[in-house]
C-alpha cells in the first residue's frame, strides 16, 4: 500500500497537470456559463412572452440531459457542421453550454426574490439598460445566489471527471494513466478523489468569504 | 440506425433504470441511517459519517466507479462491473440522501418528542410512529430530486463496460461510424426517464400539500 501511494507520489507531476486541467476547465467553464447565464436569465424575465417561453423550454430541456451526452453531442456533432475543436475546448464548450442553463436558472430564482420597488426606485433616478444591469440589478442578485452557484461550481467540478472519457487529460484521466501505467488503482484513484475533496472545499470556502463580504455591505 | 440499433438503445435504457432502482433502494434506507447517526450525535460514528459525507459529495461518480472496480481486486476482492456499478450508486446516493432525511430530521419540532415520551412511548414506537410518519413526507421531495440527479450521472458506468443506455449509444457510433444520431437517441431517452421522475415529483409535492391542508 504504501509502495502505491509512493508510485503515485514519484509522478506527481502528471496528477498535478491533470489538477491543472480539472481547474481551468472549471474555473474558465464556471465563469463563462456565469456570463453566459446572466443572458438567460435576463431572458427568462423578459417582457416578451416569445423570448421567455423558448428560452424556458431550452433550460428545462438541458435540465433533462446528463452532461456526459451533451458532451458527447458537442464533441461528435459540431465537426459534422464544420468547427474543429480539439479535445479539451470540446469539453469547456459542453461546460459552458450545460451550465449557462443551470446559472441562468438559478440566477432567476433570485432575481424573482428581488423585490419589484427596487428596480422601480432605480429606473425612476434615471437608471436604465446596461447600467441598470450593472450597477442595480446584478450585484444584489450575485450575492444572494452565491451559496447556489457555489454548489453549482462544485457540480461542474465534479462534470468534468466525466470529459476523461472523450480523452480530455483532466484529474481523473491522468489518474487512470498512472493507474494503467503502474497498476496501482487504490493510490491513483484515492489521491484524486482527495484533490477533488480539496477543490471542492475551497470553493465552500471561497462561498463564505463572499457571504461574510456581502453581510458587512449591508 | 437500424432496428436492432434501437432495440439496443432501449435494452440499455433497461440497464439504466434497473441499475438506478437498485442504487435508490439501497441508497434511500442507508442514508436514513446515516442520518439519524448523526442527528442523535453518536460519538465518534457521527463524525465518521460527516466526513463520508463531505468526501462523496465532491467525488466525481465516474472516479468512484473507476476506483471500485479496480482497486477492491488489488484488496483481494473480486468485483464484476454490475455489482461495481451497483455499490458506486449507492455509496454516492446516500451521501446525498442522508442530507435530505437530516435537513428533516434537524426540522422535526422538539416538543412532539417530548409530548410522546411523556405518553410513555418507548424509542423505537416514536421514531415509527411520531417521527417517520412525519419525516418521510417532508423528505419525499428532495428524495425524488435527488433521484432524478442519480440517473443524470449514471452515464458514469459505462466507462467500466457496463451496457447501459450510453454504452450502448457509443458501441452503434463504432459500428456506423456515426456517431450522432446513436447519441441524440440516447438523449432523447434520459430526458424521457428524467421527465417521468420530475411529474412523479410533481404529483408527489401536491398529494402531500393536499394532506397537509385541512379538511
Amino acid at each position: 500500500m504504501i509502495r502505491e501511494f509512493g508510485i503515485v507520489l514519484a509522478h506527481a507531476d502528471k496528477l498535478a497537470s491533470g489538477l491543472v486541467n480539472t481547474v481551468l476547465l472549471a474555473g474558465i467553464g464556471s465563469a463563462l456559463a456565469l456570463v453566459l447565464g446572466t443572458l438567460v436569465a435576463m431572458a427568462l424575465m423578459a417582457r416578451s412572452p416569445i423570448l421567455r417561453l423558448s428560452v424556458q423550454w431550452l433550460v428545462d430541456a438541458m435540465r433533462c440531459v446528463p452532461f456526459l451526452m451533451l458532451a458527447y453531442i458537442v464533441y461528435y456533432g459540431l465537426p459534422s457542421l464544420g468547427i474543429n475543436f480539439d479535445n479539451f475546448t470540446a469539453g469547456l464548450a459542453a461546460i459552458v453550454i450545460y451550465n449557462a442553463a443551470y446559472m441562468g436558472e438559478i440566477l432567476r430564482g433570485a432575481w424573482s426574490r428581488l423585490p419589484p420597488d427596487y428596480t422601480q426606485a432605480a429606473l425612476s433616478f434615471g437608471f436604465h439598460g446596461f447600467t441598470l444591469y450593472r450597477r442595480i440589478i446584478l450585484p444584489p442578485i450575485m450575492m444572494a445566489a452565491a451559496p447556489v452557484i457555489g454548489n453549482q461550481v462544485i457540480q461542474v467540478i465534479k462534470d468534468t471527471a466525466f470529459l476523461m472519457i472523450i480523452a480530455v487529460p483532466e484529474l481523473t484521466h491522468a489518474a487512470s494513466s498512472i493507474q494503467s501505467t503502474y497498476y496501482v488503482p487504490f493510490a491513483a484513484f484515492c489521491a484524486a478523489i482527495l484533490l477533488y475533496w480539496l477543490l471542492c472545499m475551497l470553493v465552500e470556502w471561497g462561498v463564505r468569504l463572499i457571504e461574510n463580504a456581502a453581510e458587512g455591505r449591508r | 440506425m437500424t432496428s436492432a440499433d434501437y432495440l439496443s438503445l432501449v435494452q440499455g435504457a433497461g440497464i439504466t433504470l434497473a441499475l438506478s432502482i437498485a442504487g435508490v433502494v439501497l441508497g434511500v434506507p442507508i442514508g436514513l441511517a446515516l442520518a439519524l447517526i448523526r442527528w442523535a450525535r453518536i460519538p465518534v460514528l457521527a463524525q465518521v459519517v460527516t466526513a463520508y459525507v463531505s468526501l462523496l459529495r465532491a467525488t466525481p461518480l465516474v472516479t468512484l466507479t473507476l476506483l471500485i472496480f479496480f482497486a477492491l481486486p488489488t484488496l483481494g476482492l473480486d468485483i464484476k462491473p454490475i455489482p461495481a456499478a451497483i455499490l458506486a450508486l449507492t455509496m454516492n446516493t446516500a451521501a446525498f440522501n442522508c442530507e435530505v432525511w437530516r435537513a428533516a430530521l434537524i426540522d422535526f419540532p422538539r416538543d412532539q418528542l417530548e409530548a410522546a415520551r411523556a405518553f410513555g412511548m418507548g424509542p423505537s414506537l416514536i421514531f415509527a410512529r411520531i417521527m417517520m410518519a412525519q419525516v418521510w413526507r417532508t423528505s419525499l421531495p428532495g428524495l425524488v430530486n435527488e433521484m432524478t440527479l442519480l440517473i443524470k450521472t449514471t452515464p458514469a458506468i459505462a466507462v467500466i463496460g457496463v451496457v447501459d443506455i450510453t454504452r450502448a449509444a457509443v458501441r452503434i457510433g463504432a459500428e456506423t461510424y456515426e456517431p450522432l444520431p446513436p447519441f441524440l437517441a440516447a438523449t432523447a431517452i434520459y430526458c424521457v426517464i428524467v421527465l417521468v421522475f420530475i411529474r412523479i415529483q410533481r404529483a408527489v409535492e401536491m398529494r402531500i400539500n393536499a394532506e397537509a391542508r385541512p379538511a
